[in-house]
């Protein structure tokens, strides 16, 4: 069965976005903090304003971004609030998770309703105090104010009064009429900006605690590899190095929440070397020269996956009508003419900066960590799992992550840290080097596609038809490699079908930004480009032929988006996908000259409740090598955007993380394992080939979403029309094979 | 063996051929230096020695010798440091943030020696700076903004 990630985080908002503002007034934080008006505002005495950050942060700015939700409704300035980090506690603060691009939409009311709720209070305080009708008071810049009397008094001279008053039941609160908005849609500097610039200890990896050692954890490169020999001494030779743990592999322990990858063991058996330092501790993994046999994963090799997915292109599917919306063999036998095309993408690691690491103590039946993940929950309930304890029992300090792009969502690193601390019985910090973040990683699945279009007398699409071919276990695709009614042009071509190979991998698979959506947008808007192409039509003209009449289009009940239940429901509307694409058309001047071998490229996608177009300009060197000059963007994610600045700086590192990839990115197999090492050999985006990248956002009356992921998507197949345009040479596979464009 | 980190002189007890990045992370406590790659591809790990942009993983503890090591904890000494902090704050660059102290001791480096950088001077002396999240655009226009300040 697919899909869990939609259930499971169904189950998360349910659990968390549903608590009522009431619990959350009688949070952990009201009992013991004089002024707390819930557990994420505490107004002083002194004057200090503080609002709770609880979302993880990984670098897509919710630090900032859900304190200013807070603080406007609030009602107070930017300036006077401070922002206090709070540990993963999803009975105090409701949901913590940083994936699907889905904090914005699932909390941005709740995160508004908490901080008028807290105004409420204080406002009621004061009519209290002051025996008028609350209704006459107003405030501003946590100021409290009665006209007719003349009276005012600052939030901190009414916290302790308003602490004691029951909190509002949030459906009576008034929320700002938006035209009043002072901080919401302003440009808001990450609250951290300061700190990360003077280099203070913000990341997982910086926490240093008394008595602390330092630990590397040998492991097969190979999923499931056992341990056949190993160098003990000259370990324990290395100086700095205080002892070695043997770790046995556990298969019994699953993810437990907000993850949607249920049933992956995680524990893998090997040797953890305590050590003084982490270079102490990584030289004696090194001396250790683990050789190790066997293990699930050892039949991998991508030459034997391509010649795979070569075989059931020539032979045929395993699962024919895997999806079937239409009819669409019958309206391909009415075409007159059709288009074929075949398209595929590599395996793609995380590669975040931090490497993977985390801090452990484990104190008799109590655990306290301190992590970089975007699931501190999940982590919680993972630990508590390993070690046999309680969940409440572990305690989770939510620290910076130095990205997560997906990676973050897994904890087998905080299972391994507390397992290695628990046998330590000192706190211990486990540092993974990068190789191992790239043995270990979670990857994005390859695939491929063969596709065929039927198009009318006009070149209209009438019939699409794909045999995807992907990965998974038992026959069943991977969650992380669903074809599915969330995904274009599902819904808006009628006749649609689809056909799937599964192949085998026992490799762990994850969810990378914008995941499922980061490969199709290449494939689906890549294929519009050849029909219009085989139409003799313009690329743009095209695809709003493509869309047709603004309509909302109902996703299909196949549909198992990984944004969860907000996103349910949420149909797939032409008219808002039109209006990006216009504009990004227009912000491009698309359709002027360019000169020879230089060339514009446009595609759009929908994801993570976002419409997005780009259009690319790029030019060919007669070598081949492909510059990117500048790409335009056009953004739809509703009504709001909350922090201009944030929001801008999201896009561009979207489209640029995305050009990274689309021209260097690719995990490859050999012996079971990942033949790739370090950045060496998986190229990230760098400075030099970073183009300047316009971004506009329309505001449209839909409700605010995210924008984590999904600008990521269109950055590829706009690409790949560019260098069309320039060259007249299609590149459909992933990263793109430049060595082709030779003049 | 003593260093001189950040304008003072520290004594470290450290294997010699432990890299500068561990002897300042792990010794020293100093970790605003950071561990990317181990590999000198990332230049998460970049400090100066008496100026010039080092790979702090690539540079054994015992060649250091007498060199002044400038890391993220003691830009603000330098002038052109406190104007790229500005600018870094002003333009709201970072999203993870992680790669940003590299990124500031290579842009410093910079401006010291080429106080009003052309694209491609950034483009030579930035590239060898990942940034994961890819915040390129916002580094080379507080660059600008320091440059100008």
């Amino acid at each position: 069965m697919k899909a869990s990630r939609r259930d499971i985080l169904k189950a998360g908002v349910l659990a968390g976005g549903g608590l009522s503002l009431g619990l959350q007034f009688a949070g952990g934080a009201k009992a013991s903090v004089p002024g707390a008006l819930s557990a994420f505002v505490i107004i002083d005495p002194t004057g200090s304003i503080r609002i709770t950050a609880h979302q993880p942060e990984i670098g897509q700015g919710v630090r900032t971004s859900f304190p200013m939700m807070i603080a406007e409704e609030l009602d107070v300035d930017w300036a006077q609030v401070t922002v206090v980090p709070a540990p993963g506690n999803r009975q105090v603060y409701g949901v913590q998770l940083a994936g699907g691009s889905s904090a914005t939409p699932t909390q941005f009311e709740r995160m508004r309703r908490l901080g008028a709720g807290a105004r409420a209070m204080l406002v009621q305080a004061a009519a209290n105090a002051w025996g008028v009708p609350a209704g006459e008071i107003t405030t501003g810049s946590a100021m409290l104010h009665h006209k007719a009397s003349g009276r005012s008094a600052r939030y901190a001279d009414m916290a302790e009064a308003a602490a004691s008053i029951a909190p509002p039941k949030p459906e009576s609160l008034t929320l700002k009429d938006p035209a009043q908005f002072r901080i919401l849609g302003t440009r808001i500097g990450g609250v951290d900006n300061r700190a990360l610039v003077t280099g203070k200890p913000l990341f997982g990896i910086d926490t240093r605690l008394p008595g602390m050692v330092y630990a590397a954890f040998a492991k097969s490169p190979v999923f499931g590899g056992k341990l056949k020999s190993a160098n003990r001494a000259a370990a324990l030779a290395v100086p700095g190095v205080k002892g070695l743990i043997n770790v046995a592999e556990r298969r019994d322990l699953k993810t437990q929440i907000d993850v949607g990858l249920p049933g992956i063991e995680v524990l893998p058996e090997g040797i953890a070397v305590l050590a003084t330092s982490t270079w102490a501790a990584l030289k004696g993994c090194d001396a250790l020269a683990c050789v190790w046999e066997g293990g699930d994963a050892a039949f991998q090799s991508t030459a034997a996956w391509e010649a795979a997915a070569a075989k059931a292109f020539k032979e045929g599917p395993q699962k024919p009508g895997y999806m079937n919306h239409g009819n669409a063999p019958a309206k391909m036998a009415t075409a007159a003419k059709k288009v074929t095309a075949d398209y595929s993408y590599p395996f793609l690691a995380h590669a975040a900066l931090e490497p993977i690491n985390a801090t452990a103590h484990v104190k008799g039946d109590k655990a306290e960590l301190w992590l970089s993940t975007q699931t501190p929950e999940d982590a919680r309930r993972m630990v508590a799992l390993a070690l046999g304890l309680k969940v409440e029992d572990v305690t989770i300090h939510l620290m910076r992550s130095g990205g997560g792009f997906g990676r973050r969502l897994m904890n087998d690193f905080a299972v391994e840290a507390a397992v290695i601390a628990k046998a330590a019985g000192v706190p211990v910090k486990l540092q993974w080097d990068r190789a191992q973040d790239f043995a270990h990683d979670w990857l994005r699945p390859g695939g491929w596609h063969k596709l065929e279009a039927g198009l009318d007398e006009k070149g209209d699409i009438i019939a699409w038809h794909d045999h995807f071919v992907s990965f998974g276990a038992d026959g069943a695709l991977n969650p992380t490699a669903v074809i599915d009614g969330s995904l274009f042009p599902s819904g808006v071509i009628k006749d649609f079908r689809a056909d799937v190979t599964v192949l085998p991998i026992a490799s762990t698979l994850g969810w990378l930004r914008a995941p499922i959506n980061n490969a199709f947008a290449f494939v689906t808007q890549g294929f519009i480009d050849d029909c219009a192409i085989a139409a003799g039509r313009d690329p743009l003209e095209y695809r709003r032929g493509v869309l047709g009449s603004p309509r909302a289009i109902p996703i299909a009940e196949e549909f198992s988006g990984e944004t969860g239940e907000a996103m349910k429901g949420t149909p797939y509307n032409t008219g808002r996908m039109r209006g990006v694409l216009d504009k990004a058309a227009a912000m491009a001047g698309w359709g002027r000259k360019l000169p020879s071998r230089r060339g514009l490229g446009i595609a759009f996608h929908f994801s993570h409740l976002g419409y997005f177009a780009n259009v690319v300009e790029a030019s060919v060197a007669n070598d081949g090598a492909v510059k990117v000059h500048h790409v335009w963007v056009a953004a739809d994610i509703g009504k709001h955007i909350v922090n201009l600045s944030g929001a801008e700086n999201q896009v561009q590192g979207s489209v640029i993380d995305a050009l990274g990839a689309a021209l260097g990115q690719k995990i490859t197999f050999a012996d079971g394992a990942v033949e790739q090492k370090n950045y060496g050999d998986f190229h990230l985006a760098r400075m030099d080939i970073a183009p300047a990248v316009d971004v506009a956002f329309l505001s449209t009356d839909y409700p605010t979403t995210g924008l984590g992921e999904p600008a990521y998507p269109s950055l590829a197949p706009a690409l790949a029309g560019a260098i069309y345009q320039a060259t007249g040479k299609r590149l459909r596979t992933l990263p793109l094979d430049t060595s082709q464009l030779t003049a | 063996m003593k260093l001189n980190i950040n304008g003072k002189s520290v004594d470290v007890t450290a294997d010699p051929d432990m890299p500068l990045l561990w002897a300042l992370r792990d010794v020293l406590g100093l970790t605003g230096t950071k561990f990317g790659c181990g590999a000198g591809f990332c230049g998460a790990c970049t400090v100066q020695l008496d100026g010039e942009p080092v790979r702090g993983c690539q540079t054994p503890v015992s060649a250091v010798g007498t060199a002044k090591i400038t890391t993220i904890e003691g830009l603000s000494a330098s002038a052109w440091g406190r104007k790229l902090q500005d600018a870094w704050v002003a333009l709201d660059v970072p999203q993870c943030g992680y790669c940003q102290a590299g990124q500031l001791l290579a842009a410093e480096a910079l401006l010291r020696t080429t106080p009003k950088p052309t694209d491609a001077d950034i483009d030579a002396a930035m590239s060898g700076n990942i940034c994961r999240c890819a915040t390129y655009t916002r580094i080379r226009a507080a660059i600008k903004q320091a440059a100008a300040a």
